[in-house]
This record gives C-alpha cells, sequence and structure tokens, in this order.
C-alpha cells in the first residue's frame, strides 16, 4: 500500500510528531558503534502491521539473530501513514531508526544530501546484482543508499463481469481501444473510469502514463537529472490527457473523490461495481478487500490491464510506471545492519514475503512464489518491460512532485492547458536550483 | 478565632484615619508573583514565543527541514507568497469568510437567541439541539457532511425526492459552488455558539428596564430594538471578534470536507500552509506563509480592538471616576 498517506497523515500529525519525539530518544540513535564481537542492537521500522506480515518479519529477525549472536533487533511494526509521519520527524532531529523505509527518487535524493542514510553499494554489492534492473529504485546518481523489496507497476484494475455485461471481449490495448470501451460502457449504462482526483496524485498517474508513451526512455531520464522539460513530449502528454477527460470517462464528481478512504473513494466504486475500472498500482486488490464487507474485494471478478498504447507517439508503448519500496540503513547505523537488509533481499525470506502476499518480490528467486493471478500477470508485465519508471512525483521530489499534481489537479477541473504543467514544474525545479 | 476578631475589629474602629501599611515587605510580594506567574510564563514562552521566533527565523532561509539553515534567501519566501495567485486567493477566501460568517450569523444568531429567550414550550431542548454542532469534534462533523454531500449522497437524494431535482449539485466537487457549501456547513457548525453567547448576553439585561418599556406602551418590536440589542452590544462584539479569529485560522473543517479543492477553489491561508510546509517539505516557505498569517491575524485583531471594542473595555472598569465634562 505504498502510496496510501497524505490526508489523514497531516491529519492525526500533530500526535504522532509528538510520540516520534518521545520515543526517539529511547531508541534512535543507539545502535551499539561498529566493532566486530560486541553487542549489536539494531532497530527497524515496517509497515507491516497486520498479520501475516508482521507475524512473518518477528520470525525473520529473530532467525537473523539466531544466525548472528550478539545481534539483537528491536522492531516496531507501524501503521503506514503513522510510520510516515514518524519517519519525517526522525530525520528532522537525526533520530532515525537503523533500519527504515525508503521510496527512492526524490526523497531520498534528499536523504542522501542531508548525510541520513548509509552508502551501501560496495557492502551489498552481491544482493544489488542479483536485484538488477530493480535496484533503480534504490539509487541516487549511481551510488545504491537501499535494495527495493518491492516494485510494483500502476495499471487499469477492472470489473470483469461488468465488461461482460458492456460487451467488452478483450482488454484495451490502445487508447482507442480505450475510447471505445469507454463508450460501450455508458452505453450500459455503467460509469467506466474511477479516479481519486482529490487526492491529486491518481489523477496525475495518467499524466505520467501519457508522458512515459510520449517521451523517450532518454529525454526521461535527462528530465529526471537535469530538470529539464523543454522537450515537445511533456507537452504532447498534457494534450492526450485532456483529450481523455474531454471524452468524459470518469465518475461523478470525481475532482472530490478520496483515493481509497471509504466505499465512495474511487478504489470503494470499483470494489462495489459502481464503476468499471481503476488505474491503480499492484496495491488495489488489498484496498478493495478491505472496502468490501465480506472482506473479498471484487474477487474473481478482478481483472488487470496495463496502461494502453497512445498511436503514434514516440515512447516506449511497452515501459510501465510504478514504484517500490526499499531497505535502507542509517548512515550512523553498524556495519551488521547492512548484512540484515541483504538477509531481507535473500532468495528465502523474498520468497516468503510473495507467499504471504506482502507485496510484489524484487528478488527473481521468489517470483513463482506470487499465487495471486492478477498479480503474478502484473509482476510477468513488470519484468518484461523494457524499463519501470519511478513515479514522476515522487522522482522529481515532494516539492516539484507537488507543483506538478497541483497543476495537472487543475487540468482536471479544466482550470490550466497542458503547456501550464511543464511550466509549474519547471519553474518549482528552478527555484530548487 | 474571638481574639482575631477582637483584633481586626480594633484596626477598624482603632485607626480610623490610616489604612496600616502591608504587613509583608514588598520584596516577599513581588517574589509571591514571581513564583505563581512563573510557570505559566516558562510554557508560554516555550510553546508559543519561542516557535514564533522560529517561525520567523526558517523564513528568510530555503529550508526542506533536513539538516542546517545554511541558504539565506532573505525576503524572497515573503515576495514569492504574496506573488503567487493561489496564496492570495487563500486570503481572500479566508476574508470572505470573516465578512460572511459575521453578516450571516449575527442576524441569525441573534434572532434566534431574541426567540429562545422568551418563554416558549421546549426551550431548553431547542437550546440543545441548536447548540449541539458546535459541540461535535470538527472531524466527525466534517466526515459526516462530506458523506452527506456524495454526488449521490443523502443531501441530492433528499432534494430530489421532495422534487427540486434540479437543484442537485457536486457540492464538493464543482469548483463553482464549493465555498458556497462550505459557508453553510460553516454557518451550521458554529451559529450555535453566537446563539448561547447571545442568550448569556440576554440574561445580563435588568428587567426592570423591560418592566418600565412596558409601562410606557413600547412594542416587543420596540423593546428589543430599543434596549435589548443596544445593552447585548459587548456580548455581540466580543462574538465578532472571535469568530473573526476563528475565520482567519480556518483549517480543520476545510480540510475534512475538500482538502481545500478542487483545484485550490476552497483554500485557505492555514491549507496552504500545511500544503507547502508538510506536504512539499517547504519549511521555510511555510515558515513565511505562518508569519504572514500571523500578521493579518494580529493587524485585524489590533484595528478590532482599537475601533470596535474600545468601548467595552473600557466599560471595563467600572468603579473609575470619570472626569465631569
Amino acid at each position: 500500500m505504498s502510496r496510501k498517506f497524505r490526508t489523514v497523515a497531516a491529519v492525526t500529525g500533530a500526535a504522532a510528531v509528538a510520540l516520534a519525539g518521545c520515543s526517539g530518544d529511547a531508541e534512535g540513535a543507539d545502535g551499539g558503534g561498529g566493532g566486530g564481537g560486541g553487542d549489536v542492537q539494531l532497530t527497524w521500522w515496517h509497515n507491516s502491521n497486520n498479520e501475516p506480515g508482521r507475524g512473518y518479519y518477528e520470525q525473520v529477525a529473530a532467525d537473523f539473530e539466531a544466525d548472528n549472536p550478539g545481534v539483537t533487533i528491536s522492531i516496531e511494526a507501524l501503521e503506514h501513514e503513522d510510520m510516515l509521519t514518524r519517519l519525517d520527524a526522525a530525520f528532522q532531529t537525526g533520530d532515525q531508526p537503523d533500519i527504515f523505509m525508503e521510496r527512492g527518487g526524490g526523497e531520498l535524493a534528499d536523504h542522501v544530501e542531508a548525510g541520513l542514510v548509509m552508502d551501501i553499494t560496495d557492502a551489498a554489492s552481491e544482493t544489488i546484482e542479483t536485484l538488477g534492473p530493480s535496484i533503480a529504485a534504490g539509487q541516487v546518481e549511481d551510488q545504491v543508499y537501499a535494495l527495493p523489496f518491492s516494485l510494483g507497476v500502476v495499471g487499469f484494475w477492472y470489473n470483469t463481469s461488468l465488461f461482460e455485461e458492456a460487451g467488452i471481449s478483450d482488454p484495451p490495448e490502445t487508447m482507442d481501444d480505450l475510447y471505445a470501451a469507454v463508450d460501450s460502457l455508458k452505453d450500459a449504462g455503467i460509469e467506466p473510469i474511477s479516479v481519486g482526483a482529490g487526492d491529486l496524485w491518481p489523477a496525475a498517474h495518467y499524466w505520467y502514463y501519457f508522458v512515459i508513451r510520449e517521451c523517450s526512455q532518454e529525454t526521461l531520464d535527462q528530465a529526471a537529472t537535469e530538470m529539464d522539460l523543454s522537450d515537445e513530449c511533456f507537452t504532447r502528454a498534457g494534450e492526450d490527457l485532456e483529450e481523455l477527460i474531454a471524452a468524459e470517462p470518469f465518475n461523478e464528481g470525481f475532482l472530490a473523490t478520496p483515493s481509497q478512504s471509504g466505499p465512495t473513494s474511487a478504489s470503494g466504486l470499483l470494489a462495489t461495481g459502481q464503476v468499471a475500472m481503476e488505474l491503480a498500482g499492484h496495491w488495489e486488490p488489498g484496498v478493495m478487500q478491505g472496502l468490501t464487507d465480506d472482506g473479498e474485494g471484487l474477487g474473481e471478478d478482478t481483472g488487470w490491464f496495463p496502461f494502453p498504447a497512445v498511436d503514434g507517439a514516440e515512447g516506449d508503448q511497452e515501459a510501465q510506471m510504478g514504484g517500490g519500496d526499499a531497505w535502507a540503513c542509517s548512515a550512523d547505523a553498524p556495519p551488521e545492519c547492512v548484512d540484515f537488509i541483504e538477509y531481507l533481499l535473500s532468495d528465502e525470506v523474498q520468497q516468503g514475503f510473495a507467499e504471504n502476499d506482502m507485496g510484489l518480490p524484487t528478488n527473481p528467486a521468489a517470483n513463482d512464489s506470487v499465487s495471486d493471478p492478477a498479480l503474478a500477470e502484473l509482476l510477468q508485465v513488470r519484468d518484461s518491460a523494457p524499463y519501470v519508471q519511478l513515479y514522476l512525483d515522487t522522482q522529481f521530489g515532494e516539492n516539484v512532485g507537488g507543483a506538478m499534481n497541483d497543476e495537472i489537479g487543475r487540468l482536471f477541473a479544466g482550470q490550466s492547458d497542458p503547456q501550464a504543467i511543464v511550466d509549474a514544474t519547471q519553474a518549482a525545479a528552478d527555484r530548487e536550483n | 478565632m474571638a481574639a482575631a476578631t477582637t483584633v481586626r475589629g480594633g484596626a477598624r474602629t482603632g485607626a480610623p484615619r490610616r489604612v496600616p501599611r502591608p504587613v509583608r515587605p514588598q520584596w516577599r510580594t513581588r517574589a509571591e508573583i514571581a513564583f505563581f506567574i512563573t510557570p505559566a510564563l516558562v510554557l508560554f514562552a516555550l510553546f508559543v514565543v519561542v516557535p514564533v521566533i522560529q517561525a520567523a527565523r526558517y523564513s528568510v532561509f530555503a529550508w526542506n527541514g533536513l539538516g542546517p539553515l545554511e541558504n539565506f534567501v532573505g525576503f524572497e519566501n515573503y515576495t514569492r507568497a504574496l506573488g503567487d495567485p493561489v496564496f492570495i486567493s487563500a486570503i481572500s477566501h479566508n476574508l470572505t469568510i470573516v465578512v460572511l460568517s459575521i453578516l450571516i450569523q449575527l442576524p441569525l444568531g441573534l434572532l434566534i437567541a431574541l426567540l429562545l429567550n422568551r418563554d416558549l414550550w421546549g426551550r431548553t431542548a431547542m437550546r440543545v439541539i441548536i447548540f449541539i454542532p458546535y459541540v461535535l469534534a470538527e472531524v466527525v462533523a466534517g466526515v459526516v457532511w462530506a458523506m452527506l454531500l456524495q454526488p449521490r449522497g443523502p443531501v441530492n437524494a433528499i432534494l430530489e425526492a421532495v422534487g427540486l431535482g434540479e437543484a442537485t449539485q457536486l457540492w464538493l466537487a464543482d469548483p463553482g459552488i464549493v465555498m458556497v457549501t462550505v459557508m453553510v456547513v460553516l454557518t451550521w457548525k458554529y451559529l450555535g455558539l453566537a446563539i448561547i453567547l447571545f442568550l448569556a448576553g440576554l440574561q445580563g439585561v435588568p428587567e426592570d428596564l423591560y418592566e418600565a418599556a412596558q409601562l410606557d406602551g413600547a412594542s416587543w418590536w420596540q423593546v428589543q430594538r430599543k434596549i435589548t440589542v443596544p445593552l447585548l452590544g459587548p456580548t455581540i462584539r466580543t462574538w465578532g471578534f472571535l469568530s473573526m479569529i476563528g475565520s482567519l485560522q480556518l483549517f480543520d473543517m476545510v480540510w475534512i470536507l475538500t482538502g481545500g479543492g478542487p483545484a485550490d477553489s476552497s483554500i485557505t491561508m492555514a491549507i496552504y500552509m500545511i500544503q507547502q510546509g508538510t506536504e512539499r517539505s517547504l519549511y521555510g516557505y511555510a515558515s513565511a506563509v505562518a508569519v504572514i498569517l500571523f500578521g493579518i491575524s494580529f493587524v485585524l485583531a489590533v484595528l478590532y480592538q482599537v475601533f470596535v471594542l474600545r468601548r467595552d473595555t473600557r466599560d471595563a472598569v467600572p468603579d473609575k471616576p470619570r472626569r465631569r465634562r
């Protein structure tokens, strides 16, 4: 559930900061200063606060302790938003735990620049090799600071029986197919797509995907490293998005629809059969299960297809967009920390991770352990994609990403234009330098 | 006991011309004051004064909350904030809410308070009902309203059921409507406070004035206009002050209802500050916004004190002899 955050986080923020302040002193920068042999204490914050994940991680830590006498790991399993808020506060005071979660992109770069994260390029070289291209989510300028343990891609989750009802036999492969599907669904009296534009980022995902379809990987890489959005492909992406919005495929009142909270959220509308599809990440089945009384979500009606190709666009039509979670060590953590996060990425631990449906593993040895058919398909698409682009807002960092998402939100509200998105993003980036 | 009484009596009669000097030396009185006041002052300094000064300091740096304050930018954060159309619209939303709150809630609150002040059946029950919204937690009320105002929610369903299908709206999702929705919810939420304050003020209007007016043959309406409302002045002016400050710092209800959206069409200064600060990690910039918000509230509060509340603060010391003209 990587992206399940923001709204509630801010409301509970003050309390969480206060909590973090209290506990930070007690267990923060304590990990027993290096030197082999002595007792080492590691603190680990993770967000698998429900079973089976919680118990699984306790077992993993116990196994590691057994294999490494003298090392003790104290775990704090936190609710996701709570963890993010506490981590933010911990980073500001330099009291971060030894092992914590990073999500790559500009946020990781900020932490690296502030000297909070350990460079593990050499220490974890074997694991880095095993992970292959997935490692990009833990890199800043060719150095590795975090090991991605789950990497998902965003695509369309759809209700197979509503598609059948509207007479759509194959999931759309091109945007034209998608427009045709939208028309068929409307004719059948079904709202085609839900989008949580109230939270901005679910709406922004559409623009990101059009950017990936319109721009070459080279242009995207350059945009990320040099913050240069002058290529025309970025404007074309906005025009594609305008065309989609003009077709009115979205649920009624989508501008105020939240992404995942409650039955009237975008995920709730899909889970309760009120819309036919939604663009979302690998977390969607889990979110939908939480939003239905029977805990099944869409159950057997769950289907998934990748974001369609855009006819005549110059980018890679097979490339995917997504993001992941990665384990990182605090800059002042003892060397055992690296051993532990490497252990977390080992074949054995990643296989258990996949079997427990805790995410999409990055270690190829665990691919066969993913049992859910929709997730298995998603994993296949991810691994066969020429590249997986990180969410652009994560890539550009909170500040530039926020300015970009705001302007995309305005485009959804009919108060902006393709050029303005590029301009607002560029302006925020220019201010940073 | 008896001895004490004697002493006291003696003191009263024995020294008629001079008040006895205080027994305690002055330093002791001062020490006592210091003893009682210090804890409060320390807390106030720690949690109010220091953060305000810190915010002012952060506001002249470009700072993402991590690492030391290095990048001094002077007043750039301020000029940028005041040049950002989104922040300007946030200020105008706040000022609109200040004015509309008073224009709507004052007459409405006064009317209901006057009605509830009369002897009528079920008065206590009605007072309770009217005050409930104010007592409800902001977040709870916000979530309930957000559910009621969904596109297919109860509000639209009721409108359709009574044949007003034309009047259904995307209450929270239409940029042109959302501020009206917010004003309605705010009025519902805060009208109770105005009414309860006005009712309390009404208890302070002396009964004999009403009797005198009745003897003179004044109608109910005349009595309200010439006696009740003028004597309610201090209460109304105090409520106006509370309402103004609350409107300027408005955050939670709007945050829950709309988050400032869609497309910033219901954004307030406090929401803008949170979005820039905690969500985008522009802590320096958000501090500048906080200082501007503080400045606007401070100036308006002082102006209100000087021009509106002056008479009340003067009247607050009634025993002070006034110079005759």
